[in-house]
């Protein structure tokens, strides 16, 4: 958390790392480190509410390639705001949300896409969250499925339902016990 | 000279846990008391030398000793002592010296209070934990050593980055460690019992205490980050689906579900080769969590090849504390006898299903943030995964986890009444059944599932209220006995329903405050006035001040309720003298029903200045619920069941009549 922060902080251009991701880090830093206080500028927002709102909601779906795990939305670095200005030029010249995003894809590589779309190489990252469920589910069937088996080879550990004599004797129990402390369990 | 002595006592700490791996694991193997005896006094000594490490580079930090490498580089000497101190841990090297202090602690903390462990599986469960501290010693030694001299020594530090001089933050990683490398403790006694080819309730018993202080530290750890972030970073966000948080995430996850399959364990003797699994898992995540932190792999993969150095210690000791742990657990599988038939719907029945719900979540957390490093190292192609896949993949599990929560804890064991239980969550129900109505009718805006998160979050805390109104009977016995029985209750169960109560105010903060933020951003003038959420904000003029290490512009800002001045918001933004780096302090008046928080901004070529102005909708509950998830968990390892060592209270014969 705390390096992550520290990363999508625009202005960390002195980092003390030895390392060369330190160096590599510092550089990015430096090129984000422009006067800028944070990311969307009062100059920057469309009159029309409805296309700026789209213009936010594509904003945040798009990468500031120079930055750390950072959308354009959230980003000041310089190259994050030409692309926001982009986005709400695509937008004022009548293009759909997906033929911006594909304009802005088009222009960057997939790379600018925080949502990757499905695709061979993305198959199975988006199946794996389905994939991961029906694996744990199936191991789990099956192995209380052998647990049932061998529990139903060893009586005595059967789950039996109880004989009317056995719930009855159950339920003068329970009586007996009304406005104790509850068990505990 | 103290400086030395820190160093020979992390090498000579190194040579005992050497002494305290191999020595009572052998005496475990050849039953020689002697032998296992020795892991006890060794793990004492280890944690006695490893605080004098720390100390020693504690004091080289606190006298600004710049005739030391890593004080130099981030220490500064007009720093306020608490960030002078806060800075040995503030980075690599230094924080890994806290990561082993940490894990001596808990093997030490074993030692002391483990008196009535099977003493081979307590020689066994010290020598595993020797041998982690042995792997991460040799690391700091032969790759990260905070001891070494620079000759010849600067007037002056470089001081430390001034994001990281933080109260919050200076606590953030010590907590998280605390949460990491507490669950070595997990790990240790699951590989000692597979070691031992024995494992059983009273085990779980052992494993579930400890299982439950790395998780409160470990959700508190991660809360305090997300809290800084939010007041720090400027921007109002607390959560990134960053890869370094997801770091700390990962094992939180496995963490949960590994602390319910030990309680399972513990009741029902059911869930072995779950709790077995989880606490093997969990602490490999904690591990991967400092691989991916330490190694620079998150930066660029490139970067991680140019200085792989520390990157592949990581990874080599990542690799052989998994596996061995998997490949033990392949080897002795067959030997975990299963016990506790149970139901499908049931109270394991519920716990299993959590179970599968938390793995599959944290399975897919872990493959958002290692898809696009594999796919690039394999075929060069970047893809980014960001927020939006997490959003859309993440979000659907929590769903029927949430709709399930509360129903678990009103389920019996065994075979449980689903029926029963849905009766007894009407109320909770109905409450959260309205409160979706009520959002819906009264904000009529943001997206169109954000009522229906509301709900969930309302139902699982209604629903939490519920399971103790039920197990005090309220409402069908007078209310003084009610308060008696409330005051009987098992304290974990007490601690249950308080934290799945945390668990409800987390889900409100999140989706209120993702789905209902206001915000306006606008070019403001001395004088000016802007209204957000019924608060009316007039900005007043911007001035200069001077702190102890910095210069600032402060903006100065009347925040007015229906005419009555409610707050005085001072944003504003620093430059600090060393290193000479600015941040932006955001104004924040906090409140129940959602904080307003100003941003100040650059000065306009046109007079004024850019202003930001959010209002974040019942943020609080968000870090709440995690204080209250720590709470409800000092609570139920407070519960004399659970305090490993208390001799058992007498149970109570009961004397009196039944009324």
């Amino acid at each position: 958390m705390t390096m992550a922060a520290l990363r999508r902080r625009r202005k960390s251009a002195s980092m003390r790392r030895s390392t060369a991701a330190g160096a590599l880090l510092a550089c990015l830093a430096a090129m984000v480190t422009v006067g800028a206080a944070f990311a969307v500028e009062p100059d920057e927002i469309l009159p029309d509410p409805a296309l700026e709102a789209r213009a936010r909601a594509i904003s945040a779906e798009l990468r500031c390639l120079v930055c750390q795990n950072q959308s354009i939305d959230d980003s000041n670095a310089p190259l994050a705001r030409d692309l926001r200005l982009l986005v709400r030029e695509r937008l004022k010249a009548g293009d759909s949300d997906g033929e911006v995003l594909r304009f802005v894809e088009d222009r960057y590589g997939e790379f600018v896409l925080l949502r990757p779309p499905l695709s061979w190489h993305t198959l199975l990252l988006w199946i794996a969250p389905v994939l991961a469920l029906i694996i744990a589910v199936w191991a789990t069937a099956r192995a209380w499925r052998r647990k049932q088996a061998a529990a139903a080879a060893t009586p005595s550990l059967a789950v039996e339902p109880l004989t009317s004599d056995e719930e009855d004797r159950l339920r003068e129990i329970l009586a007996e016990n009304e406005g104790d402390p509850p068990i505990r369990d | 000279m103290v400086v030395e002595l820190g160093h020979f006592a992390l090498v000579l700490a190194l040579l005992i846990a050497v002494f305290q791996m191999v020595v009572p694991a052998y005496g475990a193997r050849t039953n020689d008391d002697r032998l296992m005896a020795v892991g006890e006094p060794a793990a004492l000594c280890q944690l006695g030398l490893l605080i004098v490490a720390f100390l020693s580079l504690t004091i080289a930090y606190v006298t600004s000793d710049f005739s030391v490498a890593n004080v130099v580089a981030n220490s500064h000497s007009t720093k306020p002592l608490l960030y002078r101190i806060s800075g040995v841990w503030g980075n690599h090297e230094g924080s890994m010296v806290l990561w082993v202090l940490i894990l001596a602690l808990f093997g030490a903390a074993v030692a002391a209070f483990g008196r009535n462990l099977p003493p081979t599986l307590k020689a066994n469960v010290l020598a595993v934990q020797a041998s982690i501290a042995v792997a991460f010693m040799l690391f700091i030694l032969l790759t990260s050593n905070p001891f070494v001299r620079i000759d010849p020594p600067p007037a002056d530090g470089n001081g430390l980055n001034p994001i990281l001089q933080d109260p919050a933050l200076a606590f953030h990683p010590p907590f998280l460690y605390a949460g990491y490398v507490g669950f070595s403790i997990a790990y240790s006694f699951a590989v000692a019992a597979l070691i031992e080819g024995r494992i059983d309730a009273a085990w779980a018993r052992w494993v579930r205490p400890w299982t439950l202080a790395a998780w409160m530290c470990l959700t508190l750890g991660i809360a305090m980050g997300s809290w800084w972030a939010y007041y720090e970073l400027g921007w109002g966000g607390w959560w990134f689906w960053d890869p370094v948080e997801n770091a700390s995430f990962m094992p939180w996850l496995a963490g949960t579900a590994l602390l319910h399959s030990a309680l399972v364990m513990e009741k029902r003797d059911a869930l072995k080769v779950w709790t077995v699994l989880l606490a093997i898992l969990t602490f490999s995540l904690s591990l991967m969590g400092t691989f991916l932190v330490r190694s620079g792999i998150l930066t660029s993969v490139h970067a991680f090849a140019v200085d792989p150095q520390r990157g592949v210690f990581v990874l080599a000791i990542m690799t052989l504390f998994t596996g061995g742990g998997l490949a033990l657990y392949a080897l002795r599988a067959r030997d975990l006898r299963q016990g506790g038939i149970f139901a499908p719907i049931s109270r394991e029945g519920s716990l299993v299903l959590n179970n599968i719900l938390l793995t599959t979540a944290c399975a897919t957390v872990f493959i958002g943030t290692l898809y696009p490093l594999a796919l690039e190292s394999l075929t060069g192609d970047k893809i980014s995964v960001g927020p939006p896949y997490f959003d859309w993949t993440f979000g659907p599990l929590m769903v029927p986890l949430l709709l399930a929560l509360p129903f678990g804890p009103l389920l019996a064991w065994k075979r449980g009444d689903v029926l029963g239980a849905a009766q007894r969550l009407a109320f909770a129900a109905m409450l959260a059944m309205v409160v979706m109505i009520g959002t819906l009718a009264v904000l009529q805006r943001g997206p169109w599932l954000a009522p229906f998160g509301i709900a969930l979050g309302v139902f699982v805390m209604a629903g939490a209220v519920s399971d103790l109104a039920s197990r005090v009977r309220l409402g069908s016995v007078p209310l003084g006995d009610a308060a008696r029985r409330l005051v009987n209750l098992p304290r974990s169960a007490i601690g249950t329903a308080l934290a799945h109560f945390g668990v409800g105010m987390l889900v409100v903060g999140v989706v209120a405050t993702s789905a209902y933020r206001e915000e306006k951003i606008l070019v403001m003038k001395p004088g000016e006035v802007v209204s957000i959420a019924g608060y009316d904000i007039t900005f007043r003029g911007v001035a200069p001040r001077t702190g102890p290490n910095y210069r600032e512009e402060v903006a100065v800002f009347d925040a007015a309720r229906g005419g009555a001045q409610v707050s005085h918001l001072e944003p504003s933004r620093r430059i600090y003298d060393m290193p000479p780096e600015p941040t932006t302090e955001a104004g924040i008046h906090p409140g129940w029903r959602g904080d307003l928080y100003v941003v100040l901004g650059d000065a306009q070529t046109a007079g004024g200045y850019a202003v930001r102005v959010y209002f974040n909708p019942f943020v609080r509950f968000i870090w709440l619920g995690a204080v209250v998830m720590f709470i409800a968990g000092a609570f139920s390892l407070s519960d004399r069941r659970l305090r490993v060592g208390a001799p058992g209270r007498a149970r109570r014969i009961v004397t009196a009549p039944a009324e």
